[in-house]
């Protein structure tokens, strides 16, 4: 590649802006006696570090679960503790069995820091750089674009840097994922996209597009030639990467069980603090969560996530395509937000992960999206006072944005990729030509109410009565906008291959 | 919403590249600040609650006024926002304050006066035409060149985590440069003249702007092989331009001169009691001349040429002394630094009378007599290379070997910055932002001039490549040896003869190419 450098050059901003918000607050600092997520990563390496591998997941008088007890699958408890043993080195008192609970220091905030970093060098960054360079049919210029906007991806950096989580190394493996498997090293591509979903079980939400593509891939190789030895060789890869990572956890049934009903809280109930999803806007109107029981809310919001996934999964099984998979991964992923069980807000990461990957087909959208979906961890951030970071990573994204793509000049029916819907549309509506129109106004509404939004939520306060006004109007708001990307994404998927079909017979 | 407006434009990339550099220095708003933070919270102080007349005796702070008046009146309607953010730091006797609304006044003061210097890169960038290169965007001179000034790494450093207000003084100074590049004099020595008084360092390339407005502005016309021209002097034009600077001095001195408190002023203006060198070495011909010392000390005692109760003990122990005691070379005194830098100026300025080569040639013996005075002066700051390195870019994109010359000297001078951010959470914001210069530099000037000789010798390479060792020596190996206690100035000692043996070649380069150089032969149009 002869511009190599301009590409370093993306590299080292991204890093640069990583690592100036990387010195604001972060989650719960000082807050006793809770603190917040980056305690809990603590916590975790203390954990891990004092304790056998079989007390891990169980609850004692060691590990009291009701304090940040370690709720995600074991990949990210190794990770933890191959940063508690850094940390011994460093210094011991940081993962001291109980005396270290609430630690807090200039240097051991600076320590945490950098672990995110590393793992965001070592294995989000390379994905993103990788997947940039193999893109095809774009100029060299564009590649590199589109790589400063994914890596300036204010959501992603605001949550692993501010208020601190290591999404990075779950994103960045479903990533290498999705390469591999777009590239054909399925192999490779399902691996990586294990270590995924086994240092996060929230990258579940990718895993239907994942199975769908690659079974797709079977079916078009025939499933009783090539087709069926590749089905074999997918299922076992899967199969040995989970046991290799699950190992220490097979020895007793006891265990497995443990950490599944850890991994998996039923009863923590249908939402979680103030999400943009259906259940939670809805519940202004009717307080589902405290009427039904639980088991009753599990069915009703797998029916709905079920009902909404499946003509895209379908569609991708029947016609695999990369273009149609990662399209698939977005609509999937953000119905999976939407409608399924027990969602953070954060989840939001995981639809914005394959939205950054289509934004050089769709730049205007996915900016458009991905505003949203940083707006709509407004709350969050605020409460992490996190407001200046995000004010500006948001205009910079923005800005890198618009001028890279130009995305003003791309609201045309074809840029939006809308064309074979608008044409199956008029066919009944013969008079409706401002798609693209509607789309503008669409856009400005919604930046408008973002602005305004953030605007009152910073300087108002909101009435007594009603205290969390103001960061439920946020979730209500963005909620309506995803509705709204959902059916966009979907429309783009089932009307897109047709478009192709229809391009083949005229040539 | 002022990024919509400008985001639509699509191709409008000198504003994003501003607003981009913006941003950057907005997320650089909770970094360390030094103690010139408080120098200048404790100058909002002085000029909001004091009368005139006690603005240069007040001394409460150790941090007294020591800027010329226009500074000072800069300060004062400064504090007349800053009243409405934390009336407590115009308090003179809350020294140490720094509230979080004064981080964010001051910090914001920097950033928003900043715009005075994107507006100068502006106007450089429409009077200089540098090589015509290929016609992609990020190939253009103009491109380059805005890039290399408002992106640059010494600034970003120096005043937006460290704290200064170099950003709009470079602005006044690249804008006297600009108004010289389209002839426009008079109003680009009444800039001059203004910045002379809000900081007074820039004296040193006032002999530059001097001569070359005598010559090109004073004398309307030149002989056809570009001698003088003695009877086209203008009289007129030497007046309005005296007039310009007495009037200027006399609004910025005139009331402290009516207070009879000219030579109090003048005293807080130089303070000659200072040491040769500052605490830590400014990459200078001195700190050559210091560890030449050094050296010679040491082997001097281990021959037993020298007897060790006859040393200085500070020499030995540690380098971080304000006052150096030479052991074997000479003591330097003010004078002599003065005549030496008088000295290394003078063949600069003889060049530009004598081969005048328009507004480039001024460019040059601007560099030349900044350069010289960093490298000869007393008590010079590291911070001063900016006034070398900011001229240079302008210079860089013309020709090839400016911009060899130009990237040595900035990665260099930018390298010997280090020491100013020491702390640990800056580390990688310094040596990021570095390498994302650095590499912007040397890159994309190599691609303007691909067609020409290469921009590096080997031993330039070599040179260069030296400094990602000493970087990896001093801030990661050496803290964990044991020399750390015994030797503490080692990376600062090495840092600063490192930097300081790169930036005299640049010098010396550059004035070979000056004083090498034909004069350009063309009779200027008047």
């Amino acid at each position: 590649m002869e511009k190599w450098y301009l590409m370093a050059i993306v590299v080292l901003l991204g890093l640069t802006v990583r690592w100036t918000v990387s010195l604001n607050s972060y989650s719960g600092a000082g807050k006793p006696p809770m603190f917040g997520d980056y305690e809990a990563q603590r916590h975790w390496q203390e954990i891990t570090f004092n304790l056998p591998v079989k007390q891990w997941y169980f609850n004692s008088s060691d590990n009291n679960l009701q304090y940040w007890g370690l709720d995600y699958p074991p990949l990210t408890a190794y990770h933890s503790l191959l940063c508690a043993y850094v940390a011994k080195f460093i210094n011991p008192d940081w993962i001291a069995l109980h005396s270290s609970r609430g630690y807090e220091s200039q240097a051991h905030k600076l320590f945490m820091r950098t672990t995110v970093l590393i793992a965001d060098l070592l294995i989000y960054i390379p994905a993103v750089v990788l997947y940039c360079c193999c893109l095809k049919e774009i100029s060299t210029k564009k590649k590199i674009a589109h790589a400063l906007c994914i890596l300036l991806y204010p959501g992603l950096i605001l949550i692993d840097y501010g208020h601190f989580q290591y999404n990075s190394v779950s994103l960045g493996f479903a990533l290498w994922g999705v390469l591999g498997v777009s590239y054909d090293w399925d192999l490779l591509g399902s691996l990586a996209f294990c270590l995924a979903i086994n240092y996060k079980q929230m990258e579940l939400y990718h895993s239907l597009p994942f199975f769908c593509f690659l079974l797709g891939k079977c079916f078009k190789k025939g499933l009783k030639g090539k087709g069926f030895v590749l089905l074999i060789k997918l299922a076992c890869t899967v199969v040995a990467s989970f046991i290799l990572c699950w190992l220490p956890f097979f020895t007793e049934r006891e265990q497995t069980q443990q950490v599944l009903r850890r991994l998996f809280p039923v009863d923590r109930g249908l939402f979680e603090d103030k999400v943009a999803n259906i259940w939670c806007s809805f519940s202004i109107f009717l307080k589902i969560k405290d009427i039904l029981p639980y088991h009753i809310q599990i069915i009703i919001s797998f029916c709905f996530t079920f009902l909404s996934l499946l003509p895209a999964c379908i569609k991708l099984t029947l016609q695999p395509s990369p273009k149609g998979f990662r399209f698939t991964l977005v609509s999937c992923a953000l119905s999976f937000f939407l409608f399924s069980y027990q969602v953070h807000e954060k989840s939001i990461l995981l639809v914005s992960l394959p939205v950054c990957l289509v934004l050089s087909e769709i730049p205007f959208m996915s900016t458009w999206f991905l505003l949203v979906s940083t707006f709509s961890m407004l709350p969050l951030l605020l409460k992490d006072e996190l407001l200046m970071p995000s004010v500006v990573t948001t205009m910079a994204f923005f800005i890198a944005c618009a001028i890279s793509f130009s995305i003003f000049e791309k609201t045309s029916e074809e840029e939006l990729q809308l064309k074979s819907f608008s044409i199956s549309v008029r066919k009944y509506l013969p008079c409706f030509t401002f798609f693209p129109r509607i789309i503008q106004y669409l856009f400005l509404i919604s930046v408008i109410t973002m602005v305004l939004l953030t605007l009152t939520t910073i300087t108002l306060e909101p009435p007594q009565k009603l205290p969390d006004l103001f960061s439920v109007l946020i979730c209500f708001v963005s909620c309506l906008n995803f509705l709204f990307f959902l059916v966009y994404f979907n429309i783009i998927i089932m009307w897109d291959s047709k478009n192709g079909r229809n391009q083949k017979k005229i040539n | 919403m002022a990024a919509l407006g400008i985001a639509t434009g699509g191709r409008n990339w000198f504003s994003a590249l501003a607003l981009g550099v913006t941003l950057l220095k907005c997320l650089l708003i909770p970094t360390y600040h030094s103690t010139d933070f408080e120098v200048h919270r404790n100058w909002l102080a002085i000029t909001h609650s004091l009368p005139v007349s006690q603005w240069y005796y007040e001394a409460t702070s150790e941090w007294t006024l020591d800027y010329p008046p226009f500074f000072a009146w800069f300060e004062y309607a400064l504090s007349h926002i800053a009243k409405y953010f934390d009336q407590e730091m115009l308090n003179v006797h809350n020294l140490n304050y720094s509230s979080s609304r004064t981080l964010l006044f001051q910090r914001f003061s920097v950033i928003l006066t900043d715009e005075l210097f994107v507006y100068a890169v502006h106007e450089c960038c429409k009077c200089i035409d540098g090589k015509k290169a290929g016609k992609e965007l990020t190939e253009k001179p103009k491109f380059i060149l805005s890039v290399l000034l408002l992106w640059n790494f010494g600034l970003l450093i120096v005043d937006h985590i460290h704290f200064q207000y170099n950003g709009f003084l470079f602005g006044l100074m690249l804008l006297s440069i600009a108004r010289l590049f389209q002839k426009r004099y008079t109003e680009g020595a009444f800039l001059f003249a203004v910045l002379l008084h809000f900081k007074h360092i820039y004296l040193y390339v006032a002999p530059a702007y001097g001569i070359y407005l005598l010559r090109s502005y004073c004398f309307t016309a030149n002989k056809p092989d570009g001698s003088i021209r003695w009877n086209s002097f203008s009289f007129v034009r030497l007046i309005s331009l005296g007039l310009i600077v007495f009037l200027v001095s006399a609004l910025s001195l005139g009331p402290f001169l009516a207070l009879n408190q000219l030579p109090q002023v003048l005293s807080r203006l130089f303070p000659f009691k200072r040491g040769l060198c500052h605490a830590y070495w400014a990459p200078n011909f001195w700190a050559l001349y210091n560890a030449l010392d050094k050296v010679l000390s040491v082997i001097g005692l281990e021959l037993k040429l020298l007897d060790p109760n006859k040393i200085p003990k500070a020499s030995m122990t540690s380098g971080l002394v304000q006052q150096f005691q030479h052991t074997v070379l000479p003591s330097v005194t003010p004078m002599a630094t003065l005549i030496c830098t008088l000295m290394a100026i003078l063949p600069s300025v003889f060049c530009l009378w004598f081969k005048p080569q328009g507004p480039r040639g001024f460019l040059r013996c601007l560099i030349l007599c900044a350069l010289s005075s960093f490298l000869f002066g007393w008590h010079v700051h590291e911070k001063a290379i900016l006034l070398a390195v900011l001229p240079m870019s302008l210079l860089s994109v013309g020709k090839a070997g400016d911009a060899s010359i130009f990237l040595i000297l900035t990665t260099t001078g930018h390298y010997s910055l280090f020491p100013l951010l020491f702390t640990a959470p800056e580390l990688p914001i310094k040596i990021l932002l570095m390498l994302l210069f650095t590499i912007y530099s040397i890159s994309s000037l190599k691609t303007l001039f691909r067609k020409e000789k290469p921009l590096f010798n080997w031993m330039e390479t070599f040179y260069l490549l030296g400094l990602g060792p000493l970087e990896v020596f001093c801030e990661f190996v050496f803290p964990f040896t044991s020399w750390k206690l015994k030797y503490p100035f080692i990376p600062l000692l090495l840092t600063s003869v490192y930097c300081a043996v790169g930036i005299t070649y640049a010098w010396f380069k550059l004035y070979v190419s000056v004083l090498t150089d034909p004069p350009v032969r063309k009779t200027k149009k008047q």
